[in-house]
């Protein structure tokens, strides 16, 4: 707002969100500086904050007993795999919806967004009992299959939304000068569609890599990614609080850097384009 | 621009899109729906045969089915209020003149991209743990009895930990409609003499109003789908305490190998994902046109 405001005030202000955001914060925090210390301070009463010998060992510990590192190469693969497999389906779908309207073009847009609302356990069995018959239970690519389709409604979504503002008349405008079909594309949409692509694949692979219900119903040992991973610290063996907060660490760290990349492209994606 | 040539072109391009949601939405919820009618347990695959609504009369006769209802009811309507009613307060907060918005925003934020075992787990182990936690070491520094959160109030400390993961996503979407606001209105309101009060009241809320639809609606969708955070925490228990219709189905299926009442149960919860998607369509349809 564009009015002078007294520093009182604004002090005022700064501090109560400082601290909501830090309560926020908080558990996310504790669980990084926890990921340093050793098993016997991390259960120590009083807490300890700060000043505790930090130490590596945990994340040592986390890839050499629970090897850990085949779980996140499972996670990337899915992930990127799954985005990638969407784009390529996605793009020419939303491309033709955003430049080539038909009559019902909204009612499709709408019907994949429904596909969206169909709960997973509903068709938990089904999937699970066509995953053993194809031979698809416990591998990469039946998950990166899977992951594709339900986030495809979503690629499309954000795709179409940013597709849908390259204004047409610059299409027209590069054909009256002499431009092919191939060099249309080439030079004058990809470069306006790169950002929207691009912001598409962020929001994609961090939802690919948090997606829990499918990676870990449909997994086992050799595909599982890092959200199975995770789960298996459910049963805890003994001390384990400083392991399961590196393993967290390490879970969460890729991920949440990239999501703080693309707060907008969030806001877009997840409402589907109905706030902006 | 449409010609008949581009027409044919889109046709090719949108196909391979459509019948890969198609074959993905049809054949699993026609086989859960055969399913539904069957007595089929992976456990007993002697006793197998069409049983008509038997599985569903059971399914919904069953104790276990209303309590999950009611659990699933408290879960989505507790962390609906706390996302929406936080998310409103926290957004306002951010919107005003601070100093280190952007650092605010990163914190407010993060919650939201914990992957949700992980998110479960800190809490479970290191937050709410009865004998370890940060929350029982606050309580023994106070003089008082540690409480074990998720063995006494199961549901509640689900509902806190699911609000906890929602809120960055209601904050952020309610501070981007906020932030759309144009600020005029509301100096002209105050210059008027318009109280803070009011002119939250009469110009912001209707403002967010369809922001707010936006995020009650997908946040039901996703939240009436909540398996993992219970899964890891208290596994449905103690009893069935913590246990929702999502719940319930995956152990039908998962843990007791019943395919035929997990099917029912699966289309119960498919046609009440379906009426709040309806809603969530018409909201959204609605953006389309404008």
């Amino acid at each position: 707002m564009a009015r002078a405001v007294s520093t009182r005030r604004k002090l005022g202000f700064t501090v109560a969100a400082w601290t909501v955001a830090l309560l926020l914060f908080f558990p996310i925090l504790w669980t990084f500086l926890t990921s340093f210390k050793t098993e016997a301070v991390a259960v120590a009463q009083p807490p300890q904050w700060l000043f505790f010998d930090w130490t590596f060992e945990n994340y040592v510990a986390v890839q050499e007993q629970r090897n850990y590192f085949s779980f996140f190469l499972n996670s990337v693969i899915i992930a990127v795999g799954s985005t990638a497999l969407g784009l390529l389906v996605a793009i020419p779908a939303a491309w033709s919806m955003a430049f080539v309207p038909g009559a019902k073009t909204k009612d499709l847009l709408m019907w994949m967004l429904s596909t969206k609302m169909m709960p997973a356990v509903a068709v938990l069995v089904p999937i699970y009992l066509i995953f053993i018959r194809l031979g698809l239970l416990d591998t990469r690519i039946g998950l990166v299959i899977v992951l594709m389709l339900i986030n495809l409604p979503i690629i499309v979504w954000m795709l179409y939304t940013y597709f849908r503002e390259i204004p047409g008349e610059i299409l027209e405008a590069a054909r009256m000068d002499g431009a092919t079909l191939r060099s249309e594309i080439l030079y004058v949409l990809t470069p306006m569609a790169v950002p929207g692509i691009a912001s598409t694949v962020l929001l994609n692979i961090i939802l690919a890599w948090n997606e829990a219900f499918w990676t870990i119903t449909l997994t086992t040992v050799s595909a599982a990614p890092l959200t199975k991973f995770i789960s298996s610290f459910s049963s805890p063996q003994g001390l384990f609080y400083a392991k399961l907060s590196a393993a967290s660490v390490m879970a969460i760290a890729p991920i949440l850097i990239m999501g703080w990349f693309s707060q907008k492209q969030l806001v877009r994606g997840l409402t589907f384009g109905a706030v902006k | 621009m449409s010609t008949e040539a581009s027409r044919t072109a889109a046709r090719w391009m949108l196909s391979p899109a459509v019948i890969l949601l198609l074959i993905w939405m049809i054949v699993p919820l026609a086989l859960t729906l055969w399913f539904s009618f069957q007595r089929y347990n992976l456990l007993y695959p002697d006793r197998a045969g069409f049983v008509w609504f038997q599985n569903y009369t059971s399914f919904v006769a069953s104790p276990a089915f209303w309590s999950a209802i009611v659990n699933t009811l408290i879960l989505v309507g507790g962390v609906l209020v706390i996302t929406v009613i936080g998310g409103i307060l926290i957004a306002l907060l951010i919107d005003q003149p601070i100093w280190g918005q952007g650092y605010v925003r990163i914190m407010v934020i993060a919650p939201f991209f914990i992957m949700p075992p992980v998110a479960a787990l800190i809490w479970k182990n290191m937050l709410m743990n009865p004998s370890n936690g940060l929350f029982a070491n606050a309580f023994a520094a106070m003089g008082m009895q540690p409480y074990d959160f998720l063995g006494q109030s199961p549901l509640l400390s689900i509902v806190i930990i699911v609000a906890w993961q929602w809120l960055p996503f209601a904050t952020l979407i309610l501070l981007t409609a906020l932030q759309s606001l144009s600020s005029e209105q509301l100096e002209a309101a105050e210059m008027d003499g318009a109280p803070a009060i009011k002119r939250f009241w009469y110009i912001m809320l209707p403002h967010l109003a369809r922001a707010i639809t936006v995020v009650v609606l997908i946040q039901t969708i996703f939240l009436l789908g909540i398996l993992v955070e219970i899964l890891v925490t208290t596994n449905g228990g103690p009893g069935s305490q913590s246990t929702t219709l999502t719940f319930l189905v995956y152990k039908e299926a998962i843990l007791d190998s019943d395919v035929g009442t997990a099917a029912a149960g699966g289309v119960v919860a498919v046609i009440l994902a379906n009426i709040v998607a309806i809603f969530l369509m018409r909201a959204i349809g609605k953006n389309l046109d404008a």
